[in-house]
């Protein structure tokens, strides 16, 4: 009897730890929509890169394509080189956009592709060669200042 | 100079001995690994202490998580409020209790809860001689008694700590959602990517298995180690209790440290 008891309990407590676990990896994480499996990768060179992080989302039309993969700095050109895996179900021509863009105001920076009209299609370990920084709020506020502070003068 | 003399003495001393009873419980853990192949061939004993340490420990984790989430709920609104993102409540609570909370916590309350009566059992029983009784009968006490409570404590950690992050989250979104009215879509959604499986769960689950093996392995220790008298056995249960909440938070920190920058 004793034997039964304790087996019904820890298979209950079992049950209940599985299903937490499940619950907290398809209902709170993103097993379920995280689908990107197989990636190719390729390279961007940014002159500044503002806040981009390392797996941040790497979106075309707002959709998730890939995530950045890494981020460097090349001492010879001086840029930063971005690495990033995008979906293999996904190809985008070799004269595709890619710039940085900010989710809201103050949210996380991301990549948005813009495809281009090549007939010829990205492929591992090639590199995109146009590029928009991110915008650094700085550099907006003070351009706008000295633009309306040389209007005043005319 | 006598007096400086007796000062280093005094430092040395509890230094060696501090040393002393850590090398005794890696052979404790040592000798229970040897030896655990007996504890899963007959695994109705560890299910036996999966029982007492794991389901009777359900009630506590379950009523303190929802309470956990409730009033991580409450504070995160009011301070998120004043950002004017107050969806963002669902990534807070969900991150808090996966990566910090959720295995800190558990392994707090299981020190508490079933480390102390392990500590407790064991040194009760060597104090009345049921362990070298066990010897005389060549029953071996560290693949009787000591190993299935080992492998029971380090099974039932993970479980009880992912049955508390997604209780404290239920009661996170009891507050936010019933209660306050943040909008259920954004709750769930906003969780859903920020909160990466591999990185945020399970590291988590990694925590909560390696808090396992620290608070069980101490508390079977500071049972094994304690004086054979009612006042040694007090001692080794406090003391279990101290150095499991202590050694908790401290590899915490260095767990994350090392899973942040990694």
């Amino acid at each position: 009897m004793d034997k039964i008891k304790f087996d019904v309990w820890v298979g209950i407590f079992v049950a209940i730890g599985v299903i937490s676990l499940l619950g907290l990896a398809m209902k709170v994480g993103n097993l379920t929509t995280n689908d990107i499996r197989e990636t190719y990768s390729v390279k961007a060179h940014f002159e500044n890169i503002g806040g981009l992080k390392p797996r941040a989302p790497v979106k075309a039309s707002g959709v998730v394509v890939g995530r950045v993969k890494s981020i460097s700095f090349d001492t010879e050109k001086y840029v930063a080189i971005v690495k990033i895996d995008i979906d293999t179900r996904y190809i985008f021509p070799t004269d595709t956009f890619a710039n940085i863009y900010t989710a809201g105001l103050l949210g996380e920076q991301y990549i948005g592709l813009e495809a281009g009209g090549d007939m010829n299609n990205l492929a591992e370990g090639d590199r995109i060669t146009q590029t928009q920084d991110a915008v650094v709020l700085e550099k907006l506020i003070s351009q706008f200042l000295y633009s309306k502070a040389s209007e005043e003068e005319d | 100079m006598k007096s400086l003399i007796n000062f280093f003495e005094k430092i040395g001393y509890s230094v060696t001995s501090r040393i002393k009873r850590l090398g005794t419980a890696s052979r404790l853990l040592f000798l229970i690994l040897v030896s655990s192949g007996e504890s899963f061939r007959r695994f109705q004993l560890t299910m036996k202490e999966i029982y007492f340490t794991g389901v009777m420990s359900l009630v506590i984790i379950i009523v303190s998580a929802f309470f956990v989430g409730m009033v991580l709920g409450l504070q995160g609104y009011y301070t998120l409020e004043k950002y004017g993102s107050s969806e963002a409540i669902g990534v807070l609570v969900a991150l808090s209790l996966v990566r910090e909370l959720g295995p800190v916590v558990t392994a707090l309350l299981f020190a508490g809860r079933a480390g102390t009566a392990i500590t407790a059992e064991i040194g009760l029983m060597k104090a009345t001689e049921q362990l070298s009784a066990m010897e005389m009968m060549a029953v071996s006490p560290i693949q009787r008694i000591i190993a299935p409570r080992f492998w029971a404590g380090v099974i039932s950690m993970p479980i009880l700590a992912s049955i508390f992050s997604m209780v404290g989250i239920l009661g996170g979104y009891v507050i936010a959602v019933i209660v306050i009215g943040v909008d259920e879509g954004a709750f769930w959604s906003q969780m859903q990517a920020n909160v990466d499986f591999r990185y945020d769960i399970v590291n988590g689950v990694i925590k909560s298995l390696v808090f396992g093996v620290a608070c069980t392995i101490i508390a079977l220790f500071e049972g094994f180690d304690a004086p054979p008298t009612a006042e040694g056995v007090s001692r080794a249960t406090t003391r279990t209790v101290v150095t499991s909440s202590l050694v908790i938070l401290g590899l915490d920190f260095i767990m994350t440290s090392f899973m942040l920058g990694g």
